[in-house]
């Protein structure tokens, strides 16, 4: 967290292929602004001291719990299928993964 | 039946017309389809309309209530944000992703309702994913507020808040993030509750950032408000964050005695950018709530200014890896014209996004990315502990917090849509309470130029009959609810 944050082209183009979000160089550079922007105003959380404070990842203290082993409905293959875009009978149809 | 005044109705006036059998459910849900059907064009209000489905739950209500088994909500006739699932009728987070989208099941909340018959009127419209505060991030429509339809409802449940508003469904069910209820009610003078994180079940909600989201009612009415929570509040095994603890009688609680009731006005909450019109409807209310005999004392909250900082890594955060599960495979919208498997995931998820969330899944993934984890997600996650203590020491001291829900009353449609940064600013005082996990509150609390404020009540964890408890009593104090917008 630099004062000035000044994300390149290229970083925002990286980060644009991690979470498969396809870009046109425009976008790339209105987000690049953007993101900068938004990374400097959270600079600000360099001020305070967190030396020896644990992190929070949930306001609630969430212990691990087990249910009973029962037998469930579940939904049928037909509902869990209903919404998919390439149905094939039982199956879901994607472009081949390995070429 | 023609003594039925929507604009005034709440469920407990609802109630006693139905089990009196002065109207019912299938008469009282027409003339909501009626008022729907004039009133749709302006507001917006909705994104799908569910008549059949909801003369059907009336017919059953009026059953139920002939047979004398109904409960706090049958029969009454309510709309849900479009971020809750329920079966068979389209949920599409006002998401092209999504449009198209019918749910198989249920998310807690709808099935708790139609456990009680309550009738569903349709599903509202809210920013793509629950991400903003005007509604105008919505790719399917833009919602106007009923008091000046030039302006925004706020956001994100800016649908749920301008039907009740509109009066057309008595109550909403909204999702809160970062204020996505509170803010929103604010703006369109109704009342929008945020319980305590974990109280009401998150299961069958669309995901954004799973550690911040809560359900919660938005109503007429405080007592409305609390008759809603008692109905969704509760252990579900199915959500894991779900609270199993005893649900307190929220309504019978409700007092208008104020009397040694302590009231923190956290100073950091009246700053600069807080609009002159909406500090000065906040102070006054506090002096409403010491001539009720609260003790009402100056607090100090210090590391607030940092809380809009925190949520905005740790909610894009949550969001990146929540809404990695837009492939296109799966349900949701699907580009088909791709000539490989990646560029179809690419386009589909270009394509069916929209620029704020696009904005916040990037965002995300370079807070958690590689380099860039401990100076952003884990310092966010150390604040949010100082956050949280904070707020655990001062409620040793007082009861609630008083303070306002938003700095400004509603803002016009187009004004702040073009800077992420200056629309990010609407929520500053609503986010503390997600980031600390208690509930908030807000209710009607003035008029500045024809526009509703809102004050904002805080307790807290699990503390909401207190919550409830100044918000009643402020309520039966003053008359700002019973202001409606002549639409």
């Amino acid at each position: 967290m630099s004062e000035q944050t000044d994300l390149s082209v290229e970083e925002i183009r990286q980060i644009s292929v991690l979470t498969r979000i396809a870009m046109t160089e425009d976008e790339l550079d209105v987000m690049r602004a953007q993101m900068s922007d938004i990374l400097d105003s959270v600079a600000i959380l360099n001020e305070v001291d967190t030396e020896n404070v644990e992190p929070t990842g949930h306001s609630v203290n969430i212990k691990s719990v087990m249910r009973e082993d029962q037998r469930q409905d579940s939904l049928t293959q037909d509902e869990t299928l209903l919404n998919a875009p390439h149905r094939d009978g039982s199956f879901i149809r994607i472009k081949a993964v390995l070429e | 039946m023609e003594s039925v005044n929507l604009e005034t109705i709440t469920i407990a006036e609802a109630r006693r017309l139905l089990d009196n059998k002065e109207v019912s459910a299938v008469e009282l849900t027409k003339k909501y389809l009626e008022r729907i059907k004039n009133f749709e064009k302006d507001i917006d209000a909705y994104v799908t309309v569910t008549e059949d489905r909801a003369l059907e739950d009336a017919t059953l209500a009026d059953k139920r209530i002939g047979e004398g088994t109904q409960t706090n909500l049958t029969g009454i006739p309510m709309q849900l944000k479009d971020n809750i699932c329920y079966s068979g009728i389209p949920t599409t987070c006002s998401s092209k992703m999504l449009e198209n989208f019918i749910p198989p099941f249920d998310a807690s909340v709808s099935t708790y309702l139609k456990n009680e018959n309550s009738v569903l009127l349709g599903k509202g419209n809210l920013d793509e994913f629950a991400m903003g505060s005007s509604t105008e991030n919505s790719a399917l429509k833009s919602t106007k507020n009923p008091w000046d339809t030039n302006r925004v409802p706020g956001g994100s449940s800016g649908g749920p808040a301008a039907a009740v508003a509109a009066s057309e469904c008595v109550f909403s069910l909204g999702s809160d993030t970062g204020g996505s209820i509170r803010q929103p009610a604010s703006l369109c003078g109704v009342v929008g509750m945020k319980p305590t994180y974990g109280l009401v079940s998150r299961f069958g909600l669309v995901a954004f950032a799973s550690s911040l989201d809560q359900i919660g009612p938005l109503t007429k009415s405080v007592e409305d408000s609390a008759l809603v929570l008692q109905s969704i509040a509760g252990h579900d095994s199915r959500d894991s964050t779900s609270l199993d603890v005893k649900i307190p009688d929220y309504v019978s609680n409700l007092t208008t005695d104020l009397k040694g009731f302590r009231i923190g006005i956290p100073k950091e909450y009246f700053i600069e950018g807080i609009s002159p019109g909406v500090e000065k409807s906040i102070l006054d209310s506090v002096e409403v709530l010491r001539g009720l005999g609260a003790d009402v004392k100056e607090v100090s909250l210090p590391h607030t200014k940092y809380a809009l900082a925190v949520y905005y890594i740790i909610a894009p955060s949550e969001a990146s890896a929540n809404l990695a599960r837009y492939d296109g495979v799966k349900y949701g919208f699907s580009e088909k014209d791709a000539e490989t498997m990646w560029a179809g995931l690419e386009n589909t998820r270009s394509n069916g996004f929209g620029p704020e969330v696009k904005r916040r899944i990037m965002l995300g993934a370079y807070a958690l990315s590689a380099g860039y984890y401990d100076a952003f997600y884990l310092k966010a996650q150390k604040v949010r502990t100082l956050i949280r203590q904070e707020f655990e020491d001062v409620f040793k001291n007082v009861d609630v917090l008083a303070m306002p829900t938003s700095p400004t009353t509603a803002f016009k449609i187009g004004d702040k849509i073009d800077d992420p940064l200056q629309m990010y600013l609407n929520d500053i005082f609503t986010i503390p309470a997600n980031i600390a996990g208690i509930p908030g509150i807000s209710i009607p609390a003035g008029m500045v130029d024809g526009l509703p404020v809102g004050l904002q009540f805080m307790a807290g964890t699990l503390q909401e009959t207190n919550l409830f408890k100044a918000a009643y009593a402020y309520e039966q104090a003053t008359d700002w609810h019973n202001h409606f917008p002549s639409i």
